[in-house]
């Protein structure tokens, strides 16, 4: 079976389905992993910081409270935190019409803020396909551990 | 910190946006019609509001090709605009303009023609605010996008993203041979929202 995460949306699964979230532009699927367990989660983030924003109910759509919480959701599925390791795609700026707005340096700004929570939790991020400037489809297999990523008239790649 | 919530956008603003769509799908099929030289019908805009999740299926999936023009506004109200057409439509219109010199293949000019058309259609939506609100607006020259529709959705959610879980675009429908469905995203900054609905004479709450 094959899991789909949405767009500020987070789900776990377990070998041998598998977990996908289409077209990532800007926004960051990250993904928690235990090799051992063969249990992992994805996360879809649009943004960096919850706490600029007031609403922030949704806590999958930020980098802070969305690995926080898939964490939480990947030990309940039966993960160890030790055994952790983490995998990141997306990140794209898509324009690049006024390349010092902000908001479109949000692709960049949402990896940093993914790295920065995985390294306040002790997770150890792995492997990374971020930033440029296309979308990627991307689907992880808890059974192998590989993150694949494809993008349009590009070979699929992966990590 | 912004309290500003899509929920909190009085209906006023989606009438507003109603009122643009149809001056602006107006002015849009006229200019088309000039510059691709055939006749071009419309049907009446729709003003859809929806979430993030349900947007890529009423675009064909989030993984289906498109090409998307993105500009920055600035004058009186500040933004971005997209504009957004399925990649086979905007082949199509590419080859009106340009005849045969066009191939299915959006190279280097095809990618300029099809900005252009964007600019045009465009401006058509941003003049008809302009003369709604009596602001000025100036539109910057766009880039373009040809990827996945979630990858170049992903850029207004994520704007839409600060205050709420949806978007809100204007679907337009125009024929010429083809029908032509575009979207038309208007991203207003913050305090852009307000300054709209002030000059339209809209108590903001």
């Amino acid at each position: 079976m094959e899991v789909k995460v949405g767009m500020a949306d987070m789900n776990v699964c377990s070998s041998p389905d598998s977990i996908i979230t289409l077209g990532l532009g800007s926004c960051v699927g990250a993904v928690l992993y235990d090799p051992v367990a063969k249990v992992c989660g994805m996360v879809h983030v649009m943004l960096p910081d919850s706490t600029t924003i007031a609403n922030n109910s949704n806590v999958a759509k930020f980098a802070d409270t969305g690995v926080t919480a898939l964490l939480d959701m990947v030990l309940k599925e039966g993960a160890k935190k030790e055994r952790l390791i983490a995998k990141i795609a997306g990140g794209a700026q898509m324009f690049s019409v006024n390349k010092d707005s902000p908001m479109l340096r949000v692709g960049e700004r949402n990896v940093a803020a993914v790295k920065e929570k995985l390294k306040q939790l002790g997770i150890r991020l792995v492997a990374e396909d971020t930033g440029n400037n296309y979308g990627r489809t991307v689907v992880f297999y808890p059974e192998t551990g590989e993150y694949l990523i494809r993008a349009i008239g590009k070979e699929p790649t992966t990590i | 910190m912004s309290d500003l919530t899509m929920e909190s956008l009085s209906t006023q603003y989606f009438d507003v946006l109603k009122e643009l769509g149809n001056i602006g799908a107006g002015n849009a099929t006229t200019a088309l019609a000039s510059l691709l030289q055939c006749k071009v019908d419309m049907k009446v805009p729709q003003v859809k509001m929806l979430d993030f999740k349900d947007v890529g299926a009423l675009l064909g999936g989030e993984e289906q090709e498109m090409a998307g023009a993105f500009l920055a506004v600035e004058g009186d109200i500040t933004g971005s605009i997209l504009f957004l057409v399925k990649k086979d439509i905007a082949v199509h219109l590419v080859k009106k303009l340009m005849g045969d010199m066009a191939s299915d293949e959006m190279g280097e000019m095809e990618r300029s023609a099809f900005k252009e058309i964007s600019n045009i259609i465009t401006g058509s939506y941003l003049n008809a605010l302009s003369s709604l609100t009596n602001l000025c607006i100036y539109p910057s020259i766009p880039d373009l996008a040809i990827d996945m529709a979630g990858a170049i959705l992903s850029v207004p959610a994520i704007e839409f993203g600060i205050m709420g879980d949806k978007i809100i675009l204007i679907q337009s429908q125009i024929s010429d041979e083809i029908e032509i469905d575009g979207f038309f995203i208007m991203i207003p900054d913050m305090e852009s929202y307000e300054r709209i609905l002030r000059a339209l004479g809209v108590m903001v709450d």
